[in-house]
């Protein structure tokens, strides 16, 4: 069975691993050590912030940065709560739409016969290279045309399509026995009944990659403020805390930047941790032939 | 019976309705757009007047900072982002997948974690730790080290904004892609490779090139569409770290932020989608070439 160590996701550890970890262990530092760094310095105060010789590591942690980001709004209009409301509100909105609306059209991609479905499914492809940023002028256009400009629309509709979700969702829905449809339809079950009791119980590990790849999309995005919202009432988190980092020049200001950025950062973390089983599951069935 | 045949042709119909119309919308039409606007003269106010090919012209024989910064400074960001990033995320998912599941989980998490981020909010962190001054991290060190005397100032400097630019892309470059190639070399079946050894495959380099790559050629497909996408994605971080659109001497300006600053800061939007149009084209190239190299045949 053993061939010279040499398989694949082993099931115990062999002393040849060692050289592949001595490659992978400082990686992983590397890779993990900005994100030592924002923990160490959300909760750096004052005195720490301006240590010279910087230290890396917090001696004294405390929470002073977390309460001045809250109390940073406390003198402008917009309260902290609200701009964290918006992203809240827009994510869960984004969310519901992409994964109604991507399950529903990889099940009909992926089990149904019509016309125009080769051309569909080329023309995903296509979408999925291109990004929103070199499309920046004529979405805006669209976006003002449409009337929705400075609306919560403006942040919920331009996002909601996620190509590669498409991909990877249509792919699952691939896996899925023809057998098991064919029965429903048997029953005499519809196609609606059949997206309900078969596809959507079937696909939920797809769903679920497909919501941590959505969240990253939504919950990080500054361009729909940026471009679409003329009234601060309606920015999101993500554009609040980037004008906090453009006034970083401060040494203070970089213990709030660093606060926000931890509580951007975690949910994703927390997001992805929960569901990486199901992440690693759907990835088995990804791929572009 | 009549109905019940037109509902079943409708129906595949109605379920694609929702995403496709939104795709159209957002992206069919954009692309649309900005092909006929590229024709065009238009300032966003008055009806846009047909100009031919006039934008291109100026783009490629008159506008000098395109010529002599944008388009050497997108190439040597895509090609290092991209294919740089490409090599990376499959050296270390491959090395993943040698090692036993527990660290191999923890590790994963900590090389995939810099990508959920996606640069914009992680610039924050970034621009501390190269901050201009002796209180930057890398500037202590170095100077700590001996290596320099002067702190540099990485992030407002002609000759270091762009390799910053590109060490913080690369570090969050192991995305969706990663995760694929991951997934795929774990699910290679085990006796392809008891095969390959009895067939006189010798070291893991061939064992590589022969047995593993051929085997998750389209989860290698998928991940370097994702790095060239990933690549584009993250071009717009040089504004976000040096704080300025241009960005200082044109150092890190990409073709993404030479749009914005057209279309929004001068408003001449027809010439700013003569620059989404040659940016597209290159993107398409880049994803042609990854298919060719991939191609299952």
């Amino acid at each position: 069975m053993a061939i010279k160590g040499n398989l694949v996701n082993p099931r115990k550890f062999q002393k040849d691993q060692l050289k592949i970890y001595a490659v992978l262990i400082p990686m992983s530092l590397i890779m993990v050590l900005p994100i030592v760094y924002i923990v160490n310095h959300a909760f750096k105060p004052l005195e720490e912030l301006f240590a010279y010789p910087p230290k890396f590591f917090v001696t004294n942690p405390s929470f002073t940065n977390f309460f001045k980001l809250v109390n940073a709004t406390a003198t402008s209009t917009v309260p902290f709560s609200r701009y964290l409301f918006n992203s809240i509100f827009v994510t869960v909105c984004v969310l519901a739409f992409t994964l109604i609306f991507t399950t529903m059209a990889a099940f009909a991609l992926s089990k149904m016969n019509f016309k125009g479905k080769k051309l569909l499914l080329a023309a995903n492809d296509v979408g999925l290279m291109f990004v929103g940023l070199a499309l920046q002028i004529p979405r805006y256009l669209i976006v003002d045309k449409l009337g929705i400009h400075d609306t919560y629309l403006a942040h919920i509709l331009p996002i909601v399509v996620l190509p590669v979700g498409l991909l990877l969702l249509k792919q699952f829905v691939d896996g899925v026995p023809s057998a098991l449809i064919e029965a429903a339809h048997i029953d005499g079950a519809g196609e609606l009944k059949t997206y309900f009791s078969i596809i959507i119980p079937l696909v939920k590990p797809a769903m679920a990659t497909v919501s941590i790849l959505m969240f990253q999309e939504v919950w990080n995005n500054v361009e729909t403020s940026s471009m679409y919202m003329d009234t601060d009432v309606l920015q999101t988190f993500a554009f609040y805390m980037q004008t906090l980092s453009s006034n970083t020049n401060s040494v203070a200001g970089q213990g709030l930047a660093a606060a926000a950025t931890l509580i951007m950062f975690i949910p994703n973390v927390v997001l992805f941790v929960i569901m990486q089983s199901r992440v690693m599951s759907t990835m088995a069935t990804s791929g572009i032939k | 019976m009549r109905s019940d045949k037109l509902k079943r042709n409708i129906t595949p119909y109605l379920f694609v309705l929702p995403y496709f119309s939104l795709f159209a919308i957002f992206v069919a039409v954009p692309v649309v757009i900005a092909v006929i606007l590229s024709f065009t003269n238009f300032n966003a106010i008055q009806f846009p007047d047909f100009v031919g090919i006039k934008n291109y012209i100026e783009l490629f024989l008159q506008d000098e900072v395109f010529i002599r910064y944008v388009i050497p400074n997108t190439i040597v960001f895509a090609v290092i982002v991209g294919p740089g990033g490409y090599v990376l995320s499959f050296l270390l998912a491959w090395a993943l997948s040698q090692v036993t599941k527990g660290p191999r989980t923890i590790m994963a998490l900590i090389i995939y974690s810099p990508s959920m981020t996606a640069g914009t909010t992680m610039a924050v962190i970034w621009k501390v730790l190269f901050s201009g001054d002796q209180l930057g991290y890398i500037n202590n060190l170095l100077m700590q080290l001996g290596i320099i005397t002067e702190p540099i100032i990485f992030l407002q400097s002609s000759d270091w904004l762009l390799p910053v630019m590109i060490i913080v892309a690369l570090w969050s470059s192991m995305g969706v892609g990663f995760l694929s190639m991951l997934a795929g070399l774990l699910n290679i079946d085990p006796s392809l490779y008891e095969a390959a050894h009895i067939d006189g495959i010798r070291n893991r380099v061939q064992e590589v090139f022969y047995i593993t790559i051929p085997s998750i050629k389209p989860q290698m497909l998928f991940g370097a569409i994702m790095a060239i996408v990933n690549a584009f994605k993250q071009s717009a971080i040089g504004v976000q770290l040096s704080g300025a659109n241009p960005t200082p001497n044109y150092a890190g300006q990409l073709m993404v932020n030479h749009i914005s600053d057209f279309g929004f800061t001068r408003y001449e939007m027809g010439y700013a989608c003569a620059v989404s149009v040659v940016l597209l084209i290159i993107i398409w190239v880049f994803s042609k070439g990854a298919r060719t190299l991939f191609k299952e045949d």
